[in-house]
């Protein structure tokens, strides 16, 4: 039976998190006016995103994510490119492909686990070589973002509910697996797998890391 | 009166009605006991005076070397050198500064300047060592040197660096030796040792310090250790023949000159010099002393004594260095070692007494954690001898540690799944060397804090269980005197008692009312020739 390593994205193999995405959106509008509004407003809501991950992170998705409504799939598409080449590519941490590259060497199947949107990272994970993804996919209706997520919405538990129906799905020995995470949300990802490991923790992170005896990585 | 009860050497002293208490470490702490009478306590010998001047005597070595041209006339412009240190784990604790490696550095890089070489790299032999943070590797180099050559010039080796290993080549056993690519490409490599410990150094230094995982395989396993009688006795070492061998390869591809310097015992000095002394000899200063620092650490906790001890560097001084070819040059440098460290005992004991101190070569500035009381039981002190171990075979050896169940998340993560998750399961090494080395070795997560951060190997705790091997296969029994807790020993194999009274008695138990018993008085480097 073949194992698995499962990565979260953000913070865990690239320094950027869904915030830089949307700065990079916001300045990228099609008229100066627009992108002027738009990357001020985006500036100005980072105290309340910050707030509201610390509380919930399904309430920071409702919220964040609504700052895509109204916008086009195709230019959405269209800047992915230079997303990644502006700013997703130069953020990987300088360990993070030599991770993935040692673990691919053992024959472990590659899987990125990510709250990000999908269309925003498929460059990146070419780059960094991994066998599958999944992210949050937003929904849109005639072209246009609604501002809302498809279910399911990668995020805490839904990580490693995914993670246990891929696995069976693929015929994935989950104790032989491994998962990296920067995040404390992603506790659940963490405990599914039989070598979990903490990448560039937190204070809280590293503390639930330490009491549990798991890896500390650095990848910075 | 028995035969053990000969007093043959000052460095023996036996138990009467009327001793002092000894003096036993106990992890952060000390004991003071009352040992039974006719315990043979063996003492370090008295440090040989350290040499006057140790940069004339490290100049005159490089000049004089054995086998070889002089490095001056070794040296050309436009060459490339490397040199090579002995990482963090030597000498122990670390020595006050400079650091007799910056002495060394400092003259080369002066030879080096003055000769119109500029390619110069510093690399920290550390094989599978932790790497060395940058404070300590300020420390051990001085800031002058630091300032200019790192981290470009002076660095860590890294073991699981593909791109920074080379292949020299394959011994008539079948050992494979791969180096790191710097030092095997350099037109000289010069490499710069510290013997502390007779395992140290010759052709350890390279073929070992600077090797990767799968060269380390061929003689890092438990039937190598089992075959070494001692492997604190070269010529009874089975894992020194093999490093000679891999150490040979070496030698037939590559220019190496080798420094080996020799240190005396004076661990301590000033208001903690009395720590050096018999407790017979202790003046009422020297009890108060003692008194006062128990007290100050009573009311300590754990890791705030640790701190302390860490902070106390040793007044190490040199009094041997010699420069050349790796065999002559190390079998001079073991000399003096032996010269110091050597001492005759008539008889082996049928209970050691063994206190554990705070440190060992693999926690410096971290815990010994559990597995490395182990190792520094049944590995180190059990193997300080030559000819025959201290303790009679099928023995009992008694180790005085808290054996807390702590590990440094930072320098020993791979310890503490092998402790937890795989002694429960099995001792056996071999089972465990087949069954589970490979894939700790080959963990990402291990590897990348190995590469990235300051862990020790994955494969690393496997070393440390085998080198308690012959250890295990010798003694019959291990108490530990003090554990603060019932898993530990018993995870290891051990059994508790919870103090020394209560082991000895135990241990007497088990090998007879009439046994002999010797105590290795702590902390120090003794090799006791034992007839």
């Amino acid at each position: 039976m073949v194992a698995a390593a499962f990565y979260d994205l953000e913070g865990t193999l690239v320094s950027t998190n869904l915030v830089h995405a949307l700065y990079f959106y916001s300045k990228n509008q099609q008229g100066l006016w627009q992108s002027a509004v738009k990357t001020v407003s985006t500036v100005a809501s980072i105290p309340l995103f910050w707030a509201t991950d610390l509380y919930s992170r399904k309430v920071f998705n409702d919220l964040f994510f609504k700052r895509y409504a109204g916008e086009s799939e195709d230019r959405l598409k269209f800047l992915s490119k230079e997303l990644f080449e502006k700013v997703l590519r130069p953020n990987v941490f300088p360990g993070a492909k030599e991770l993935i590259s040692k673990s691919r060497s053992l024959g472990l199947r590659q899987v990125v686990v990510t709250g990000a949107i999908d269309l925003m990272i498929k460059d990146l994970m070419e780059y960094l070589e991994v066998d599958d993804f999944v992210a949050n996919r937003l929904e849109f209706v005639n072209g246009r973002a609604t501002g809302r997520l498809l279910p399911p919405v990668m995020a805490s538990a839904t990580k490693a509910m995914w993670i246990r129906q891929y696995a069976e799905r693929e015929g994935i020995n989950l104790n032989d697996s491994y998962a990296y995470t920067d995040s404390m949300s992603d506790l659940p990802m963490l405990s599914v797998v039989g070598h979990p490991a903490v990448v560039n923790p937190d204070v809280r992170l590293r503390a639930t890391a330490v009491h549990h005896d798991w890896p500390i990585l650095d990848l910075r | 009166m028995p035969q053990l009860r000969r007093k043959i050497d000052e460095a023996i002293v036996y138990i009467d009605t009327d001793s002092a208490p000894r003096i036993i470490p106990y992890g952060e702490d000390f004991w003071l006991e009352d040992l039974p009478v006719g315990t043979r306590v063996i003492y370090p010998k008295p440090p040989i005076q350290g040499l006057p001047n140790r940069e004339a005597a490290i100049r005159y070595a490089l000049n004089h070397p054995h086998d070889c041209d002089p490095l001056y006339a070794q040296l050309r412009p436009g060459m490339k050198i490397t040199v090579a240190l002995d990482d963090i784990s030597l000498p122990l604790p670390p020595m006050k500064t400079p650091d007799v490696r910056q002495t060394i550095l400092e003259i080369l890089l002066e030879m080096f300047e003055a000769n119109g070489i500029d390619d110069v790299h510093l690399i920290i032999a550390n094989s599978l060592h932790r790497k060395m943070t940058p404070d300590e590797m300020k420390r051990m180099v001085g800031p002058k040197i630091f300032k200019e050559f790192y981290p470009d010039r002076y660095y860590n080796h890294d073991a699981e660096w593909p791109e920074g290993m080379v292949y020299i080549g394959t011994t008539e056993h079948g050992e494979v030796l791969n180096i790191n690519r710097r030092a095997a490409e350099s037109d000289l490599l010069i490499y710069v040792n510290i013997n502390l410990v007779p395992m140290d150094g010759g052709h350890k230094s390279v073929a070992v310090g600077l090797c990767d995982y799968e060269s380390l395989r061929a003689h890092h396993e438990p039937q190598t250790i089992l075959d070494s009688h001692s492997y604190m006795d070269p010529a009874a070492s089975a894992l020194n023949t093999k490093c000679v061998r891999l150490g040979r390869l070496v030698d037939k591809h590559m220019n190496v000159f080798h420094i080996e310097t020799a240190l005396n015992n004076r661990m301590y000095d000033g208001p903690m010099s009395f720590m050096a002394k018999k407790e017979d000899d202790f003046t009422a200063t020297d009890r108060a002393k003692f008194e006062a620092m128990r007290f100050a650490l009573k009311n300590l906790p754990w890791a705030a004594r640790r701190k302390i001890f860490h902070s106390v560097p040793a007044a190490y001084e040199l009094i041997a260095c010699h420069a050349g070819k790796t065999e002559p040059t190390h079998d001079r440098i073991l000399a003096k070692c032996f010269e110091q460290y050597a001492i005759p005992v008539k008889g082996q004991a049928d209970i050691m007494i063994c206190g554990i101190p705070h440190i060992s070569p693999y926690n410096v500035n971290s815990i010994l954690n559990p597995l490395l009381v182990q190792v520094m039981g049944l590995g180190y002190f059990f193997n300080m001898f030559r000819y025959k171990p201290i303790l009679k075979k099928g023995g009992v050896l008694i180790l005085c540690h808290p054996c807390y169940d702590e590990f440094d998340h930072e320098h020993h993560p791979s310890y503490i799944e092998f402790f937890h998750r795989l002694l429960p399961e099995t001792r056996d090494a071999f089972r465990l060397r087949h069954k589970y080395e490979r894939e700790f070795a080959s963990n990402p997560s291990y590897i990348q804090m190995y590469r990235r951060g300051n862990a020790y190997h994955g494969a690393h705790p496997f070393f440390m269980w085998y080198w308690g091997e012959n250890g295990r296969a010798h003694v019959g029994k291990v108490i530990v005197a003090g554990a603060e807790n019932a898993h530990v020993p018993q995870i290891l194999g051990w059994e508790r008692a919870d103090n020394l009274q209560e082991a000895i008695a135990m241990a007497k138990g088990y090998v007879g009312r009439s046994a002999e018993i010797t105590m290795l008085h702590q902390p120090s480097i003794i090799i006791a020739d034992v007839e």
